[in-house]
Protein backbone atom coordinates (compact mmCIF):
# COMPACT_ATOMS: atom_id res chain seq x y z
CA UNK A 1 0.00 0.00 0.00
CA UNK A 2 1.22 3.68 -0.47
CA UNK A 3 3.03 4.69 2.70
CA UNK A 4 3.53 7.96 1.23
CA UNK A 5 1.18 11.47 0.29
CA UNK A 6 3.02 13.73 -2.38
CA UNK A 7 6.27 11.34 -2.16
CA UNK A 8 6.91 12.24 1.35
CA UNK A 9 6.44 9.24 4.16
CA UNK A 10 5.29 9.79 6.99
CA UNK A 11 8.27 8.97 9.20
CA UNK A 12 9.95 12.38 7.84
CA UNK A 13 7.03 13.78 10.10
CA UNK A 14 7.66 11.68 12.54
CA UNK A 15 11.51 12.85 12.84
CA UNK A 16 9.79 16.32 12.29
CA UNK A 17 7.48 15.95 15.33
CA UNK A 18 10.21 14.52 17.54
CA UNK A 19 12.48 17.30 16.72
CA UNK A 20 10.47 20.06 17.51
CA UNK A 21 9.05 18.72 20.57
CA UNK A 22 12.40 18.19 21.80
CA UNK A 23 13.45 21.53 21.33
CA UNK A 24 10.24 22.40 23.54
CA UNK A 25 11.94 20.15 26.07
CA UNK A 26 15.15 22.22 25.62
CA UNK A 27 13.53 25.43 25.95
CA UNK A 28 11.50 24.38 29.29
CA UNK A 29 14.94 23.36 30.49
CA UNK A 30 17.03 26.40 29.17
CA UNK A 31 15.16 29.38 29.87
CA UNK A 32 14.34 31.33 33.03
CA UNK A 33 11.96 33.25 31.43
CA UNK A 34 8.19 32.19 32.36
CA UNK A 35 6.84 33.54 29.10
CA UNK A 36 9.65 31.87 26.77
CA UNK A 37 8.57 28.46 28.90
CA UNK A 38 5.48 29.29 27.84
CA UNK A 39 6.41 29.43 24.60
CA UNK A 40 7.93 25.99 24.55
CA UNK A 41 4.95 24.56 25.80
CA UNK A 42 2.95 25.98 22.90
CA UNK A 43 5.15 24.75 20.64
CA UNK A 44 5.45 21.09 22.50
CA UNK A 45 1.64 21.09 21.62
CA UNK A 46 2.02 22.35 17.96
CA UNK A 47 4.42 19.08 17.49
CA UNK A 48 1.93 17.16 19.08
CA UNK A 49 -1.07 18.34 16.80
CA UNK A 50 1.65 18.65 13.03
CA UNK A 51 1.51 14.53 14.10
CA UNK A 52 -2.00 14.16 14.45
CA UNK A 53 -2.80 15.77 11.60
CA UNK A 54 -0.33 13.91 9.79
CA UNK A 55 -1.93 10.16 10.78
CA UNK A 56 -5.14 11.74 10.47
CA UNK A 57 -4.24 12.57 6.56
CA UNK A 58 -2.18 9.38 6.01
CA UNK A 59 -5.21 7.20 7.03
CA UNK A 60 -8.00 9.37 5.04
CA UNK A 61 -9.65 9.77 8.45
CA UNK A 62 -11.42 13.26 9.86
CA UNK A 63 -10.73 12.51 13.52
CA UNK A 64 -7.52 13.69 13.82
CA UNK A 65 -8.03 16.89 12.30
CA UNK A 66 -11.02 17.18 15.05
CA UNK A 67 -8.67 16.16 17.79
CA UNK A 68 -6.53 19.11 16.63
CA UNK A 69 -9.36 21.35 16.58
CA UNK A 70 -10.19 20.33 20.36
CA UNK A 71 -6.19 20.27 21.12
CA UNK A 72 -6.18 24.10 19.98
CA UNK A 73 -9.10 25.34 21.86
CA UNK A 74 -7.71 23.98 25.23
CA UNK A 75 -4.17 25.92 24.66
CA UNK A 76 -6.09 28.70 23.91
CA UNK A 77 -7.76 28.49 26.75
CA UNK A 78 -4.50 27.35 28.86
CA UNK A 79 -2.73 30.15 27.75
CA UNK A 80 -5.43 32.80 28.72
CA UNK A 81 -5.42 31.49 32.11
CA UNK A 82 -1.89 30.91 32.09
CA UNK A 83 -0.62 34.39 31.54
CA UNK A 84 -3.48 36.09 33.78
CA UNK A 85 -1.47 34.22 36.32
CA UNK A 86 1.86 35.10 35.08
CA UNK A 87 0.44 38.78 35.23
CA UNK A 88 -0.48 38.49 39.15
CA UNK A 89 2.95 36.61 39.70
CA UNK A 90 4.54 39.97 38.07
CA UNK A 91 2.32 41.97 40.44
CA UNK A 92 3.80 40.09 43.19
CA UNK A 93 7.24 39.50 42.90
CA UNK A 94 7.96 42.03 40.30
CA UNK A 95 9.81 39.81 37.88
CA UNK A 96 8.87 36.93 35.85
CA UNK A 97 12.03 34.76 36.88
CA UNK A 98 10.87 31.15 37.28
CA UNK A 99 13.75 30.86 39.78
CA UNK A 100 12.14 33.16 42.33
CA UNK A 101 9.14 30.70 42.76
CA UNK A 102 10.36 28.63 44.70
CA UNK A 103 8.43 29.08 48.00
CA UNK A 104 6.38 26.17 47.38
CA UNK A 105 9.77 23.86 47.35
CA UNK A 106 10.36 21.30 50.27
CA UNK B 1 8.20 19.51 -5.78
CA UNK B 2 6.59 18.87 -2.92
CA UNK B 3 9.62 17.34 -1.23
CA UNK B 4 11.39 20.70 -1.22
CA UNK B 5 8.56 22.39 -0.09
CA UNK B 6 8.60 19.88 2.71
CA UNK B 7 12.30 19.92 3.63
CA UNK B 8 11.87 23.94 3.46
CA UNK B 9 9.32 24.04 5.84
CA UNK B 10 10.62 21.26 7.92
CA UNK B 11 14.11 23.70 7.94
CA UNK B 12 12.50 26.79 8.37
CA UNK B 13 10.27 25.48 11.58
CA UNK B 14 13.49 23.77 13.26
CA UNK B 15 15.58 27.07 12.40
CA UNK B 16 12.84 29.33 13.97
CA UNK B 17 12.11 26.99 16.81
CA UNK B 18 15.65 27.12 18.11
CA UNK B 19 15.41 30.88 17.99
CA UNK B 20 12.56 30.74 20.11
CA UNK B 21 14.69 29.13 22.82
CA UNK B 22 18.23 31.09 22.10
CA UNK B 23 17.23 34.67 21.22
CA UNK B 24 17.88 36.86 24.26
CA UNK B 25 14.75 39.48 23.62
CA UNK B 26 11.34 37.62 24.59
CA UNK B 27 9.82 39.90 21.62
CA UNK B 28 12.19 38.53 19.57
CA UNK B 29 11.16 35.01 21.00
CA UNK B 30 7.88 35.36 19.84
CA UNK B 31 8.24 36.43 16.58
CA UNK B 32 10.25 33.55 15.74
CA UNK B 33 7.41 31.46 17.35
CA UNK B 34 4.98 33.16 15.08
CA UNK B 35 7.63 32.34 12.32
CA UNK B 36 7.20 28.44 12.98
CA UNK B 37 3.28 28.62 13.33
CA UNK B 38 3.68 29.72 9.72
CA UNK B 39 5.94 27.11 8.64
CA UNK B 40 3.38 24.49 10.28
CA UNK B 41 0.48 25.81 8.87
CA UNK B 42 2.35 25.20 5.52
CA UNK B 43 2.78 21.68 6.25
CA UNK B 44 -0.63 21.17 7.33
CA UNK B 45 -1.65 22.53 3.62
CA UNK B 46 0.64 20.04 2.47
CA UNK B 47 -1.16 17.74 4.25
CA UNK B 48 -4.85 18.17 2.34
CA UNK B 49 -5.72 20.13 5.76
CA UNK B 50 -6.45 23.44 4.70
CA UNK B 51 -9.64 24.75 7.06
CA UNK B 52 -7.02 23.34 9.72
CA UNK B 53 -4.11 25.49 8.52
CA UNK B 54 -6.58 28.10 8.05
CA UNK B 55 -7.76 28.08 11.98
CA UNK B 56 -4.14 27.66 12.85
CA UNK B 57 -3.02 31.06 11.93
CA UNK B 58 -6.19 32.36 12.96
CA UNK B 59 -6.24 30.97 16.38
CA UNK B 60 -2.17 30.99 16.83
CA UNK B 61 -0.50 33.65 14.93
CA UNK B 62 -3.61 35.95 15.10
CA UNK B 63 -4.68 34.98 18.80
CA UNK B 64 -2.34 33.35 21.09
CA UNK B 65 0.65 35.22 19.61
CA UNK B 66 -1.31 38.35 20.49
CA UNK B 67 -2.04 37.40 23.83
CA UNK B 68 2.06 36.88 24.62
CA UNK B 69 2.92 40.16 23.27
CA UNK B 70 0.27 42.16 24.80
CA UNK B 71 1.45 40.81 27.95
CA UNK B 72 5.25 41.14 27.31
CA UNK B 73 4.39 44.62 26.46
CA UNK B 74 2.44 45.33 29.23
CA UNK B 75 5.26 43.82 31.99
CA UNK B 76 8.03 45.60 30.22
CA UNK B 77 9.89 43.04 29.28
CA UNK B 78 11.06 44.04 25.96
CA UNK B 79 15.10 44.01 26.43
CA UNK B 80 17.25 41.40 27.94
CA UNK B 81 16.47 41.52 31.71
CA UNK B 82 16.79 37.96 32.38
CA UNK B 83 18.77 36.65 34.25
CA UNK B 84 20.32 33.74 32.84
CA UNK B 85 21.34 30.58 34.41
CA UNK B 86 24.73 29.23 35.14
CA UNK B 87 26.47 27.46 32.25
CA UNK B 88 26.81 24.43 33.92
CA UNK B 89 22.79 24.18 34.40
CA UNK B 90 23.09 25.22 30.57
CA UNK B 91 24.92 22.42 29.65
CA UNK B 92 22.98 20.08 31.73
CA UNK B 93 19.51 21.38 29.62
CA UNK B 94 21.06 21.35 27.02
CA UNK B 95 22.78 17.88 27.18
CA UNK B 96 19.67 16.38 28.43
CA UNK B 97 17.21 17.96 25.76
CA UNK B 98 19.77 16.27 23.21
CA UNK B 99 19.94 13.06 24.65
CA UNK B 100 15.58 13.56 24.88
CA UNK B 101 15.37 13.83 21.24
CA UNK B 102 17.94 11.02 20.41
CA UNK B 103 15.66 8.55 22.46
CA UNK B 104 12.60 10.24 20.45
CA UNK B 105 13.90 9.65 17.24
CA UNK B 106 15.39 5.91 18.17
CA UNK B 107 11.85 5.13 19.66
CA UNK B 108 10.58 5.84 16.70
CA UNK B 109 13.18 4.92 14.01
CA UNK B 110 11.83 1.44 13.73
CA UNK B 111 7.71 2.02 13.62
CA UNK B 112 5.98 -0.08 11.29
CA UNK B 113 4.15 1.14 8.53
CA UNK B 114 0.43 2.61 8.84
CA UNK B 115 -2.50 0.82 7.17
CA UNK B 116 -3.33 2.95 4.73
CA UNK B 117 -7.00 2.37 5.32
CA UNK B 118 -8.75 4.54 2.46
CA UNK B 119 -5.97 6.85 0.57
CA UNK B 120 -8.33 8.08 -2.16
CA UNK B 121 -10.02 10.13 0.52
CA UNK B 122 -8.52 13.17 -0.05
CA UNK B 123 -11.09 15.17 0.77
CA UNK B 124 -10.73 14.69 4.82
CA UNK B 125 -9.81 17.90 5.71
CA UNK B 126 -12.07 19.97 3.75
CA UNK B 127 -14.58 22.13 5.54
CA UNK B 128 -17.82 20.12 4.78
CA UNK B 129 -16.67 16.96 5.74
CA UNK B 130 -14.83 18.08 9.14
CA UNK B 131 -17.99 19.86 10.00
CA UNK B 132 -19.90 16.79 9.23
CA UNK B 133 -18.17 14.82 11.56
CA UNK B 134 -17.42 17.59 14.30
CA UNK B 135 -21.41 17.85 14.65
CA UNK B 136 -22.60 14.80 14.01
CA UNK B 137 -19.93 12.49 16.22
CA UNK B 138 -18.64 15.29 18.34
CA UNK B 139 -21.30 17.36 18.96
CA UNK B 140 -20.90 16.51 23.12
CA UNK B 141 -17.24 17.56 23.46
CA UNK B 142 -17.72 20.34 21.09
CA UNK B 143 -20.35 21.77 23.50
CA UNK B 144 -18.10 21.17 26.26
CA UNK B 145 -15.47 23.11 24.99
CA UNK B 146 -17.79 26.23 25.00
CA UNK B 147 -18.44 25.79 28.66
CA UNK B 148 -14.65 25.30 29.11
CA UNK B 149 -13.97 28.53 26.91
CA UNK B 150 -16.66 30.15 29.53
CA UNK B 151 -14.78 28.78 32.87
CA UNK B 152 -11.25 29.95 31.22
CA UNK B 153 -12.29 33.51 30.51
CA UNK B 154 -13.97 34.06 33.88
CA UNK B 155 -10.82 32.80 35.71
CA UNK B 156 -8.90 34.85 33.56
CA UNK B 157 -11.04 37.81 34.66
CA UNK B 158 -10.85 36.97 38.06
CA UNK B 159 -6.90 36.51 38.12
CA UNK B 160 -6.28 39.45 36.25
CA UNK B 161 -8.08 41.73 38.49
CA UNK B 162 -6.08 44.29 40.46
CA UNK B 163 -7.58 43.20 44.10
CA UNK B 164 -10.16 40.56 45.04
CA UNK B 165 -13.10 41.93 47.15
Amino acid sequence: MTQTLHGIPINAYLMLSAVLFSIGVLGVLYRRNIIVIFMCIELMLNAVNLLLAAFGAYRGDSNGQIFVFFIMAVAAAEVAVGLAILVMIYRNTKNTDIDELSRLKW
Amino acid sequence: MTLYIFYFLSFLAVLSAFMVVYSKNPVHSVLYLIVTFFAIAGHYILLNAQFLAAVHVIVYAGAIMVLFLYVIMMLNLNQDTEPHKSNYLKLAATVAGCIFMIVLIGSLKGVEKIENLNAANQSAGLIKNLGQVLYRDYMLPFEMASILFLAAMVGAVMLGKNELK
